[in-house]
């Protein structure tokens, strides 16, 4: 590795420069403003992420490359999740603006965190090696301890943050472990060329399993999976509300890139994730395995969800159902199943912030997180009341909400793979059925039962409504205008292979 | 100790105790402590590994780093012990269940 490579490798990292660059900045000039000034510099950060975006999407991935000697992988599949992040953190900085959460504050660190969290999320989507998939990981979790704990005054906050490292620190130990043994059983710390020593030597099919285990611990963390989910529900209720809402998408989407590309590579028999003939490594059935944490994922999440009052914690166990929904599209792991969960991503992306949103605004408004205190809201808050409406339709995966579509995907997915799948995609489908229960349940409270008499119409400002309307229209747009979404999401299914 | 399977005892011993630490203590910072016995027990895998089995350097970059990792988890980690502590008075993980219903 010369400098001239580092020059080539550098002009395929610029939208990542430009991020360092940016997030520099922001500290610097939030040195210069006062605690209530503070929040110029979010618009800084907000102003630069719209830059690094358009980076991003003009940067030409046609041909799939690893730089930095392979420690990071240029391709479709990233780019795709990049733009995807970088969305989902400038809509998280736009409700940041108007949550009361974060009024009275000094608040320039905490878009400054946001930023180095999208970072680390740009070179999680893309780690091929060992060191920086761990690296990347960190990152994203250290992040994530501290905005979780942001309002530090606040017991639930500190308390979420508190119960967020312990389980985070305590997975990523674990799954350092298990990457210390896959170091040594393949020599290399390359997934390529572990993948290329673990399809030709006969690894003990009983140290392999115990390694994916706990490979599974610590990816199963960060995307919240059953049984590694215990997190969830308190780091969801005590964060501040955009955080939960970010947490529940953004690093979640990026630990599904980590596990596809992680497993699509180094537990294949070809290493070649681009083929449309994808197999698993023969001595190893890990697909089962990744059957029963989404089933599990699915059950728990959805059961549990079904007795929640706090609209956050409800979301919480839903996001739960959700990551199995997900890894349903992972045990499949060909290109019809990743594109599926990239579509399933970015959907998701959509309507979860959507109804964390609605909640944010509700709180700002009146005060409650509670569900039975959105009693009459379709008739206090009328555009709020719809919008909320079609979240929760697109959340259940009823149409003709882009949910369905993107449920529909899985499932096909799913049976196109084989006859013996279809009881997943039937398992899911009954999940879909419980899941109805709790989501209509807000609708219920908003339409139906006793009607309080309604002195004055409610209207949320002109931004947020404006915010809301972008998340909900491509839901309704997915069904209407045919997809050009799903176009998108089967076009990034291109890795970069050695 | 020149052979491999010494130091992957060592380093095994190393995870159980750090295991056993994290679910059986109730302090927040024991269990920070049992999480640093893990990540010094994959350390020694790594660094043993790198010796015996592939003879370069990559296993030994990889600790160093992990080293500088764990330290900065553990400095944001030990901030948030403390803001527990100012609020409550104590850093036992076990009573800290305002989120409970």
């Amino acid at each position: 590795m010369n400098l001239n490579q580092i020059m080539t490798d550098l002009s395929y990292f610029i939208p990542e420069l430009i991020l360092t660059g940016i997030l520099l900045a922001v500290i610097v000039f939030d040195l210069f403003q006062k605690a209530e000034t503070s929040i110029r510099a979010g618009y800084l950060a907000l102003g630069g992420l719209a830059l690094v975006g358009i980076a991003l999407i003009g940067q030409d991935v046609s041909v799939p490359t690893g730089i930095f000697t392979n420690m990071l992988a240029v391709d479709g599949f990233g780019k795709f999740l990049k733009v995807l992040v970088t969305i989902g953190a400038m809509l998280v900085m736009w409700i940041s603006f108007n949550t009361n959460e974060l009024k009275d504050r000094r608040v320039g660190e905490y878009y400054v965190l946001i930023l180095v969290l999208v970072l680390g999320m740009y070179f999680l989507v893309s780690a091929t090696h060992l060191l920086s998939i761990y690296i990347s990981l960190e990152m994203v979790s250290i992040m994530s301890y501290l905005l979780s704990g942001y309002l530090k005054e606040q017991i639930r906050s500190n308390e979420a943050s508190v119960k967020y490292v312990v389980f985070g620190a305590f997975s990523s130990g674990i799954l350092l472990y298990g990457f210390s043994l896959l170091y040594g059983l393949t020599g290399s710390a390359d997934i390529f060329e572990i993948q290329a020593a673990l399809a030709a030597g006969s690894t003990s099919p009983a140290l392999l399993l115990l390694i994916l285990i706990m490979v599974l611990v610590g990816f199963g963390y960060k995307i919240a999976a059953v049984p590694f989910h215990f997190w969830t529900p308190d780091v969801y209720e005590g964060a501040p509300t955009p955080i939960t809402a970010f947490l529940s998408v953004a690093p979640k989407a990026a630990g599904f890139a980590i596990i596809i590309r992680f497993f699509n590579v180094t537990f294949s028999s070809t290493g070649n994730p681009n083929m449309e003939a994808w197999s698993a490594l023969e001595n190893m059935n890990w697909q089962a395995i990744i059957g029963l944490l989404s089933v599990l994922s699915m059950t728990v999440g959805n059961v549990i969800a079904l007795q929640q009052s706090n609209i956050k914690r409800m979301l919480a166990y839903s996001s739960i159902a959700h990551a199995g929904y997900m890894l349903l599209g992972v045990v499949v792991a060909d290109q019809t199943g990743v594109a599926a969960i990239l579509y399933y991503a970015a959907v998701y992306m959509f309507m979860n912030l959507g109804a964390f949103f609605v909640a944010i605004h509700i709180k700002n408004a009146f005060d409650t997180e509670d569900i039975e205190d959105y009693k009459s809201l379709g008739y206090k808050a009328p555009v709020l009341g719809v919008i909320m409406a079609i979240f929760m339709f697109s959340l259940t995966g009823l149409p003709p909400t882009g949910g369905f579509v993107a449920k529909f995907y899985i499932f096909r997915a799913l049976i196109e793979y084989g006859d013996m799948y279809f009881y997943l995609a039937l398992i899911g489908l009954i999940n879909g059925v419980i899941s109805l229960y709790y989501y209509m349940r807000v609708v219920k409270a908003m339409y139906f039962g006793k009607i309080e008499l309604v002195e004055q119409v409610h209207n949320a400002p002109l931004n947020i409504t404006i915010l809301l309307v972008i998340l909900a229209a491509p839901l309704l747009l997915a069904w209407i205008v045919g997809d050009p979404l799903s176009a998108y999401a089967q076009d990034a299914v291109h890795f970069f292979i050695k | 100790m020149d052979h491999l399977s010494s130091y992957l005892v060592l380093s095994a011993i190393l995870f159980s105790l750090g295991l056993y630490t994290v679910v059986t203590r109730r302090n927040a910072v024991a269990i920070l402590m049992g999480v640093e016995l893990i990540l010094n027990a994959a350390n020694i895998n790594f660094v043993a590994f790198s010796k015996f089995v592939t003879h370069n350097l990559d296993g030994h970059l990889i600790s160093v780093f992990i080293i500088m990792l764990a330290a900065a988890e553990a400095a944001v980690a030990l901030a948030i012990v403390l803001n527990l502590y100012n609020d409550r008075g104590h850093i036992n993980v076990d009573e800290a269940n305002a989120l409970k219903q």
